[in-house]
């Protein structure tokens, strides 16, 4: 088993991309650090457009995560509906 | 009749085709060969450059887009910042030199890597490539110019900061990232990609930014919290660049997987020795820390670099050679290293002092097996000179490592007590080494590390010819205001008394 | 082994003994007296008599040291490039075979205040 994970800054933008992955990803485990939320998943973790959307209640483009993206760890799969990462272990 | 023209949206993988893949050409009027001469020297062999896939698939209109409004958020923030004072918020002004070293020695850095990713993105035939590596040195001088521009605030009001372009071209511990960036920029293609793309950026990167922007927010540091997160959005590309590469190298020919994990064990080693200067930061600079050295290794070194070599192993690709090395040094680095600074703080353009009690009974209990035992005695004795009005100064410099650059304050894996001393004579000439890493390299590759500028024997040539007062003029050091010990300083006197001003009607 | 190169590749060192101005370069470490947080570099004239040395610009250089003045120099076991040697105190560091860039190391077993015993 290896630990994929993905960090945010903290700020309202990524409150709901947060509960998101927290939403589909059920084994996923978040640390909250000061300005930053570090979200560790055993080998899988998708951060899934749609869930974001119903959450926001807007149209919701995966890039704009770009703005508050930290750090990630993982190969990385993305296409219009997802952003998955996950390593070979 | 109504016609509804239904406005079709790109999906992303198209919008990336039609936006890169489909905007290269093969060439006609020069042979390939020309237009690319870099390509092919270094041995690795690659068949078909559209098999490289960019997983973010960003194009330049959504790069504008992302990179304008992250741009409008770090300003606003430092506005905001320098207009309240934003400076006073600091738990301590010793944290400032934890922001001097940053910005003589890492900021320099990034407008390194700004050049070689401009030059790499030049230099690869593939599309996909060149415009993630054109994205890359975009992001890179960008960075230079927030941490810049964030830092420039400090300088109204602290020493250390004014000279940092001379600090970084001619000061000593300076040298030790910049010998690295040039290393790697005088290196060919590929072997940059390894080295910065890779090694530095995925494996090593999140041991210089996160705990350090952590770092920042404990301790009040608003404008380099910002600027580190605006730096580090862009990180996530970088590294997702630097992955991307290595398994597009490892895939094309079973060929570059000797070649490659060379290079592996080469960066990796020289990252590590940078991230020494990080070591201390993390341990003796923050006045409020968020975690050791130790603790950010185990996470971001063992667990998340663990978890990367297991996923490269199916190509062959095995963990650095360094790795056991490094672990055994990670309980005594930051303490040599932070020792040395405070012996030869005469010559440091940012302040030392002596950990607290306090200070020393957190290291203790971070440090369980080594601090006490070995570093402790240390600083109890350089406490007594300090009281004794014999401030401990060392002007006998320092042996530097002739590959990493740095002092050679670091013992022997397995003997803490014993500098590690390493030696090579080639061409009638003898080379001094902090470890058997740093001997490896220069054995591997002579020619390139015997022209190395080595800040303390360069001293004593042309044009400062050893006189400590010349050679302070010429790397435009204050001397009793940019260097020596942060008790007594000016930063220290004024942060209190502007503190003081800003709480009360005196 | 050879630089990966388009051309030649040569290095041109920057350390050589001519640029120091008829000085050279001597690195010297007290053996586990890690106070000095590492070997002290020395640009001094090869005519210096390794007892000038070891008189001036080495005794200055321990002194922060609490064992300094406790060394017993008869008793001082040394080394060069890292292989046990006899130094003659009366001869010139050429004259004792210490070239530019050589590293010399002295060790006084028993004797370490801030080392705590093995």
């Amino acid at each position: 088993m290896s630990t994929v994970f993905i960090a945010l800054q903290t700020n309202e933008d990524t409150r709901p991309i947060i509960e998101a992955i927290e939403l589909d990803n059920p084994l996923a485990v978040v640390h909250r650090e000061p300005a930053m939320v570090k979200i560790d998943a055993p080998d899988r973790l998708v951060v899934r457009r749609s869930t974001i959307e119903d959450l926001i209640g807007r149209a919701f483009d995966l890039q704009e995560m770009h703005i508050n993206l930290i750090t990630l760890s993982g190969n990385v799969v993305e296409d219009d509906d997802t952003l998955t990462l996950s390593w070979n272990s | 009749m109504d016609m509804k023209a239904s406005k079709k949206k790109l999906g992303l993988k198209e919008r990336y085709r039609l936006m890169t893949r489909d905007l290269g050409w093969e060439t006609t009027y020069q042979p390939k060969d020309k237009v690319f001469p870099y390509v092919g020297y270094e041995g690795i062999r690659i068949h078909d450059w559209d098999k490289w896939e960019d997983p973010f698939r960003l194009t330049m209109d959504s790069y504008w887009k992302y990179q304008a409004e992250k741009e409008r958020k770090f300003y606003a923030i430092i506005d905001a910042h320098a207009q309240n004072n934003g400076h006073l918020n600091l738990t301590d002004a010793r944290y400032l030199s934890a922001l001097k070293i940053f910005l003589q020695a890492i900021s320099p850095g990034e407008y390194a890597a700004h050049k070689g990713f401009a030059r790499v993105g030049r230099e690869f035939p593939g599309v996909g490539t060149q415009v993630a590596c054109q994205m890359q040195a975009i992001d890179e001088i960008r960075h230079a110019q927030t941490q810049i521009h964030a830092m420039s605030n400090y300088n109204r009001y602290y020493n250390g900061f004014h000279a940092f372009a001379d600090t970084r071209d001619r000061i000593w511990y300076t040298s030790v990232a910049r010998s690295f960036f040039d290393d790697a920029m005088s290196a060919g293609p590929f072997e940059f990609m390894i080295a910065i793309g890779f090694s530095f950026e995925y494996v090593l990167t999140n041991l210089l930014f996160v705990p350090f922007m952590s770092g920042a927010a404990y301790n009040g540091d608003m404008a380099t919290v910002t600027f580190g997160f605006s730096a580090q959005s862009d990180e996530a590309r970088h590294m997702t660049l630097g992955l991307e590469c290595i398994k597009f190298m490892l895939e094309q020919d079973p060929a570059n997987v000797p070649i490659v994990q060379g290079w592996i064990d080469k960066w990796f080693w020289r990252g590590f020795r940078v991230l020494g200067l990080v070591s201390t930061m993390m341990d003796y600079m923050l006045p409020k820390r968020v975690m050791s050295w130790r603790e950010a290794w185990n996470i971001y070194g063992v667990e998340n670099g663990g978890a990367l070599f297991k996923d490269l192993a199916r190509y062959g690709i095995r963990p650095p050679k360094g790795w056991d090395d490094a672990e055994q040094a990670i309980d005594h680095m930051s303490h040599q290293f932070m020792l040395g600074l405070y012996q030869w703080s005469f010559g440091t353009a940012f302040h030392s002092w002596i950990p607290s009690d306090d200070d020393m009974d957190w290291l203790s209990a971070k440090y369980p097996d080594t601090f006490d035992k070995y570093y402790r005695p240390r600083w109890d004795h350089i406490k007594k000179l300090a009281a004794a009005g014999t401030p401990f100064k060392n002007y006998g410099l320092a042996k530097l490592c002739q590959t990493c650059q740095l002092p050679t304050v670091f013992t022997e894996p397995d003997d803490p007590t014993l500098t590690c001393h390493r030696e090579t004579a080639y061409k009638g000439e003898k080379y001094h080494f902090c470890s058997d890493g740093c001997q490896h390299i220069f054995e591997n590759e002579p020619e390139k590390y015997i022209q190395a500028w080595l800040p303390m024997p360069q001293l004593f040539q042309d044009p400062v010819k050893g006189d400590l007062g010349e050679w302070m003029k010429w790397v435009s050091l204050l001397d009793g205001k940019d260097n020596g010990d942060y008790a007594g300083s000016e930063d220290q006197k004024n942060f209190e008394a502007w503190r003081g001003l800003a709480t009360t009607n005196q | 082994m050879p630089v990966a190169a388009t051309k030649d590749y040569v290095g041109v060192p920057r350390d050589v003994a001519a640029n120091f101005h008829g000085k050279q370069l001597v690195y010297v470490s007290w053996d586990r007296h890690l106070l000095f947080a590492a070997p002290f570099l020395l640009c001094v004239p090869p005519e210096m008599s390794f007892r000038e040395m070891v008189d001036g610009p080495l005794a200055m250089l321990f002194q922060p040291d609490p064992d300094a003045a406790a060394i017993d120099w008869t008793q001082v076991e040394w080394l060069k490039s890292n292989q046990p040697w006899t130094p003659d105190f009366n001869r010139s560091l050429a004259d004792n075979g210490i070239a530019h860039k050589d590293q010399i190391r002295l060790r006084t077993p028993g004797l370490n205040s801030l080392l705590p015993a093995a």
